[in-house]
């Protein structure tokens, strides 16, 4: 591994390493390209992850305080705990299930499908589909998407054989073990997926992608990367012109350091990446790196989720194999029939008692509670997840009134449920229940959100400078060596998981980045 | 009468997690037993494990006692019978209600005290002996306060996060060091038709 002088001025600084910063890094040092990561969290690896739920949280999520308002229940079961996304090398990747969908073609066009709906900020991409598909099919092949590329899917586990069964029975076409970043098969030097259900406390077979034991190591073998985990980046500074010339952090021991940058790019998800340009405010800046357009912090999507888990008569035993095993993907379509614009996907997900405990019905309590409990084995589950509406006043903003731990404002998330997201949410939970019924089942439970997995939006892109933060490449209009490089940059949410798309636009914006040096245009 | 000392092992106590870092290897029988001699704290809690139960043959003894620092017996008592009132599970042993009362005796604080006085107040003097209804009634009625909230969100962990409650509800916990449910069962559900090989492709074998 590289290491890089502080006053070196030729490095890109890469804030996070996530699915976007992780990508980036590796996509820019194998086109030679210096670059420094600075990680806000420790390095953790496959033998030092934990099939535990309650440690492997302990190890893995970003617990930094946060604080949160609005009228989403996530702010009544979880006032401290808007987002559930990690803080370690490899940042989210870790923990997440490996689904990767393409986003479909209308999702890129939302204002102009959608129409102008009231209290949402719809806009349309300042890309298409068309842009990315070519950057799409190398993130699929990085990444070791099963059914595609010739990658085989995965078998399908007992859950998926309970969703499968109802949502077939339901007249449910597209019903299949999805697209997953894990391994069906050995493949670019990692395992098969040997079916541990742990998926989300990161993977301790290294079958599951994770930039922490791909991108990451494939950018360190080239020598042009220089990682720095336990780095908590705190402003980015710029020189008179208004370019972007340095970043602030505080290292492993406490100490402030800064590291001088001729690119600098953040992606350290949907929350801190406003709240870092927020903080980095100057005089020239005054409302912080980036804002002119107010924007920075605003349009903060996290997708319509919930979720129902059902209980049979008998044995499904759903803590074994992959956690997102299976996908109906028949609700994604746009079909205002149903009563709201954009669609969701119906994905099996499963917990282990510990976290069924906290997120079936978080404050509930009683025998209608416990029933779940007493019949753990014979539960299936499923997450639903959709497109929600951005609204400019679903916002990270700097809580004065709390500080982290090196004095500065924590972030406060607010977020109101628009009624599209509500009669979503309304149609997927029957839908989900009657899948299940459909299977057999005795009764069925309605889960609320858990805390966000998915934060998009609060940096967007668009076509102008008004009322975006950034280009179509998640370069920001304001400052030109300045990026965005994670999911704050999507314009709108589509129903599908993120990664993918964050992976496929860090593809593509390294090669816009490489593209500018090049021609010395920053 | 066997009492079986684990609060005062070498290796220092089972963490909140119940991991012992030094073999990697994940133990969570937290049984609360404390050794007899030791005792000097506030109250104890004692009871025993069926021996026809399936925790019998994971515990060292089905005996067990729960040394109190802050609490005295009768209040670690209130506070157990609060926990079957919230989380009622028929086949979850006091022992595991006794981890509610551990978890919350670290932490009691004048609130924790004034609650448990308040809720036996409340049934006349005792809540342990009040019937199952007038219990349900009595904690109903302080759903939402700060103490009702407090022994609640205890309850989530203490209950859920151990080795008895993962026998009694049948979660396994850890996999990976049994290589996973690739050869155990992940897909033996054989009640329902099998999906297609299309949406379902068989499990690659090499």
């Amino acid at each position: 591994m590289a290491r890089f002088d502080s006053n070196d001025e030729s490095v890109v600084v890469i804030i996070g390493s996530g699915a976007g910063g992780g990508t980036l890094a590796n996509e820019l040092c194998q086109q030679g390209v210096k670059v420094v990561v600075l990680e806000a969290g420790a390095r953790q690896s496959p033998a030092s992850f934990v099939n535990d739920e309650w440690k492997s949280f302990g190890q893995l999520a970003w617990l930094d305080p946060r604080t949160t308002s609005g009228t989403w229940r996530v702010a009544k079961d979880f006032p401290g705990l808007p987002a559930w996304i990690c803080k370690t090398v490899g940042g989210s990747t870790t923990h997440w299930a490996g689904a990767s969908l393409r986003f479909q073609e209308h999702e890129f066009k939302a204002r102009t499908v959608y129409g102008d709906i009231k209290g949402a900020t719809l806009m349309d991409w300042p890309l298409t589909l068309a842009d990315l598909e070519p950057y799409y099919a190398r993130a699929e092949d990085k990444m070791g998407v099963t059914r595609t590329h010739r990658v085989m899917g995965l078998p399908g586990n007992n859950n998926f054989k309970v969703m499968y069964a109802g949502a077939t029975r339901l007249g449910y076409k597209d019903v299949h073990t999805g697209n997953m970043a894990i391994n069906s098969q050995p493949r670019d030097g990692r395992g098969q997926c040997i079916q541990t259900g742990f998926c989300f406390q990161g993977c301790k077979a290294g079958a599951k992608w994770s930039t922490l034991y791909t991108e990451l190591p494939k950018a360190e073998a080239t020598g042009n990367l220089d990682l720095r985990p336990e780095s908590h980046v705190t402003r980015i500074e710029h020189n008179d012109k208004g370019r972007a010339s340095a970043v602030v952090y505080v290292d492993k021991d406490g100490r402030q350091q800064r590291q001088k940058a001729r690119v600098v790019c953040v992606a350290g998800n949907a929350i801190e990446t406003p709240r870092l340009l927020l903080l980095s405010a100057s005089s020239l800046f005054k409302d912080g790196l980036a804002n002119s357009s107010g924007q920075v912090g605003r349009n903060y999507m996290r997708h319509m989720t919930a979720s129902v888990y059902a209980i049979f008569n008998q044995q499904v035993n759903m803590y074994r194999g992959t956690t997102m095993a299976g996908i109906v993907k028949d609700e994604s379509r746009n079909d205002t029939r149903r009563g709201f614009v954009g669609g969701y996907e119906m994905e099996t997900l499963a917990l282990g008692v510990p976290f069924m405990a906290a997120f079936l019905n978080p404050g509930g309590w009683g025998a209608g509670f416990t029933e779940y409990l007493d019949n753990y084995t014979r539960i299936a589950g499923m997450w639903l997840v959709g497109e929600d509406m951005p609204r400019d006043t679903n916002r990270i903003t700097l809580n004065p009134s709390v500080k982290d731990k090196w004095g500065n404002p924590a972030p406060n998330v607010h977020f109101d449920d628009h009624e599209n997201d509500i009669a979503m949410r309304e149609h997927a939970w029957r839908q989900g229940q009657r899948v299940y019924e459909a299977a057999g089942a005795v009764k069925s439970f309605r889960t609320p959100p858990y805390p966000s997995t998915h934060n998009l939006g609060t940096c967007r892109m668009g076509a102008n400078a008004r009322d975006s933060v950034c280009n179509g490449y998640g370069q920001t209009h304001d400052v030109d060596n300045l990026f965005i490089s994670d999911g704050s940059q999507f314009t709108t949410g589509g129903a599908e998981n993120p990664t993918l798309t964050i992976v496929t636009l860090a593809i593509r914006q390294a090669e816009h980045i490489v593209k500018q040096m090049s021609a010395r245009a920053i | 009468m066997p009492v079986i000392p684990i609060a005062a092992s070498p290796h220092g106590p089972a963490g909140a997690t119940g991991c012992h870092d030094d073999d990697g290897r994940i133990r969570r029988l937290e049984l609360p037993l404390a050794r007899r001699e030791f005792l000097k704290g506030s109250g104890i809690l004692i009871g025993t494990i069926s021996s026809g139960s399936v925790l019998a043959a994971l515990a060292p003894s089905t005996v067990w006692a729960l040394e109190l620092k802050q609490l005295s017996t009768s209040e670690g008592q209130t506070l157990m019978a609060m926990g079957r009132v919230l989380y009622p599970h028929r086949k979850l042993p006091d022992a595991v209600y006794a981890l509610l009362v551990k978890g919350l005796d670290a932490k009691a604080d004048a609130a924790l005290h004034d609650g448990i006085r308040a809720l036996d107040r409340s049934a006349g003097g005792s809540f342990v002996k009040g019937d199952a209804a007038t219990r349900l009634k009595l904690v109903k009625a302080i759903e939402g306060t700060p103490f009702f909230n407090t022994v609640r969100g205890q309850c989530v962990t203490s209950l859920y996060d151990n080795d008895m409650a993962f026998a009694v509800f049948g979660y396994p916990g850890a996999s990976f060091d049994k290589g996973g449910y690739i050869t155990r069962g992940f897909q033996d559900l054989k009640w329902l038709p099998a999906p297609s090989k299309q949406a379902s492709p068989p499990l690659y074998l090499g």
